[in-house]
């Protein structure tokens, strides 16, 4: 937890000390949820504006400057629309699931320490609560095309089904060779494992790298991996039947979980809050101090990718999907941590000081 | 050996790169789309948009209702009813466009005799009630009056090819 002692202090002058450690935790809650939901509204307008420039347009630059006030409009827009619910649904699950798409996604910030050294909860299975979480995800979308009752929609929770399964094994196989680099499942402990630019997890793990970037597109549900929603070719997929907020609620979902994968990204591979001039300046230089604002140009990178590859790349068809997940990264994963095994083994390269 | 290669192309996301590569470019260059209310796309001289009846200098109506254009319009989008004026001129008593019906190609300009109905520039026009699509006589000698200088000038600039 962040303590910050102006706000116990501000905190406790109104309730008794029993009570003061959880709300302080609950304000610090809505303190992050509330900034990565005003990040995901801007990634929205980032977006369209970044796939417009691609395409030679604009994009959205009407409401507000540059197009600011754009996600506020969008938002009252959907606030104000009705929220249908189909004859033959499934009443219950048709409601629950897009929260349940949308709460493994906020869940999942609890153990990323977006500064050095305060994650809220800095448990020592970070990596595994991420492993889990992420894939919780997919319920959501799962619950989603079978309440609808569609057949568009079922067909979308199937291929996603079936593509999370596929790359999720990837990911995870990615996740251990990160695990075998830094000894730890504590994410704190893996972001200091690494050290200096070169010796972050990218440059020994760069196989890795690449193919837990892919997986985290897929593992999102993002072009080109998007078969789950295909609007050319099931409409919108698991989101069919939904409309107003529901619907928004996916894409929330979506857009943080996107942030979610970059930032892991960083974390995992890019040294997450280090700072890259870190042994090339002096130490007591705030250039070389590790810091929030190491992470969030890293983040923002991968964030920028993710639109950019959708912007680049056409809709994988979906044995294709399979066959990259399955005969692609799937080998190079397991080939690549047969590699590390040996270097962990001859102390090569980051592992020269492992036990 | 091909093969090979191909498969180490693949392998290394070459291609993939190389469309990465484009989309990266492309990124900054130069807009096609243009901020429509600011800017605008440069217009010919022979736009075909909204109608209007004209006026010699003196004033008095060109139109002198020979029909002509109410006989050439493919869409029949126009309606005329004529009479003897209190000067002992032909004169429209009614000259009615449909601009529902229109489907402004420009015939009933070519079609005119003495210059009278033509086709303006202006094409930033939309209705809110029923009936407002019809474009009375009065109306139309109203933007007639209003625009004579622009049409003037739009004719003259087309006179050598007509």
């Amino acid at each position: 937890m962040w303590d910050w002692t102006p706000l116990r202090d501000w905190i406790s002058g109104y309730i008794t000390p029993y009570w003061t450690t959880p709300l302080l935790l609950a304000v610090q809650t809505l303190i992050v949820m509330i900034s990565v939901i005003l990040v995901m509204a801007f990634y929205t307008l980032a977006e369209r504006r970044v796939i417009g420039w691609m395409q030679y347009r604009r994009g959205p630059n009407r409401v507000g400057p540059w197009g600011f006030g754009q996600p506020f409009a969008d938002v009252m827009k959907l606030i104000f629309k009705e929220i249908m619910i189909p004859a033959d649904a499934n009443g219950f699950l048709f409601r629950v699931a897009p929260f349940l798409a949308l709460v493994p996604a906020l869940a999942l910030w609890a153990v990323i320490p977006l500064r050095p050294e305060h994650a809220f909860a800095n448990i020592d299975a970070g990596l595994l609560y991420v492993l889990a979480l992420t894939s919780m995800g997919v319920y959501g979308i799962i619950l989603a095309g079978w309440a609808a009752n569609s057949k568009y929609a079922f067909l979308g929770a199937m291929r996603s089904a079936a593509q999370i399964v596929a790359y999720e094994i990837a990911m995870g196989f990615a996740m251990v060779g990160v695990l075998m680099a830094s000894g730890s499942l504590n994410i704190g402990e893996i972001i200091h494992r690494q050290s200096g630019m070169f010796g972050w997890n990218w440059t020994w793990l760069f196989p890795l790298f690449i193919v837990y970037f892919i997986s985290g597109v897929a593992e999102t549900n993002r072009a080109p991996f998007d078969v789950a929603e295909g609007e050319s070719e099931i409409v919108a997929g698991f989101h069919v039947d939904y409309s107003g907020m529901a619907f928004a609620l996916f894409f929330v979902a979506e857009y943080v979980n996107m942030i979610l994968i970059s930032t892991l990204t960083s974390i995992f591979f890019f040294g997450g809050w280090l700072s890259p001039l870190d042994g090339w300046l002096p130490a007591d230089s705030w250039l070389a101090q590790p810091s929030f604002f190491w992470l969030a140009p890293k983040v923002f990178f991968f964030m920028f990718t993710f639109l950019w590859l959708r912007a680049t790349f056409p809709r994988y068809r979906y044995d294709q999907i399979m066959r990259l997940g399955w005969k692609a990264l799937i080998p190079v994963t397991l080939v690549w941590l047969l590699v590390e095994m040996v270097m962990v083994y001859a102390h090569v390269g980051p592992w020269k000081g492992f036990p | 050996m091909q093969g090979l290669r191909s498969f180490i192309k693949t392998f290394l996301l070459w291609e993939l790169l190389q469309g990465l590569w484009v989309t990266l470019k492309s990124m900054f260059a130069t807009k096609i789309t243009l901020n429509y209310p600011e800017e605008k796309a440069p217009q010919s001289s022979r736009f075909r948009g909204l109608h209007a009846l004209r006026r010699y200098p003196n004033g008095e109506e060109r139109c002198i209702a020979c029909k002509l254009c109410e006989a050439v319009c493919p869409a029949l989008a126009i309606t005329i009813e004529s009479d003897v004026a209190s000067d002992g001129t032909r004169r429209t008593t009614r000259y009615d466009i449909d601009l529902f019906k229109c489907i402004y190609c420009g015939f009933c300009e070519e079609a005119c005799p003495v210059d009278a109905i033509v086709e303006t520039r202006i094409h930033e026009y939309h209705m809110e009630k029923r009936g407002e699509n019809i474009m009375s006589k009065d109306k139309l000698l109203g933007i007639g009056e209003r625009y004579e200088a622009m049409i003037a000038a739009d004719r003259a600039a087309d006179a050598r090819y007509r």
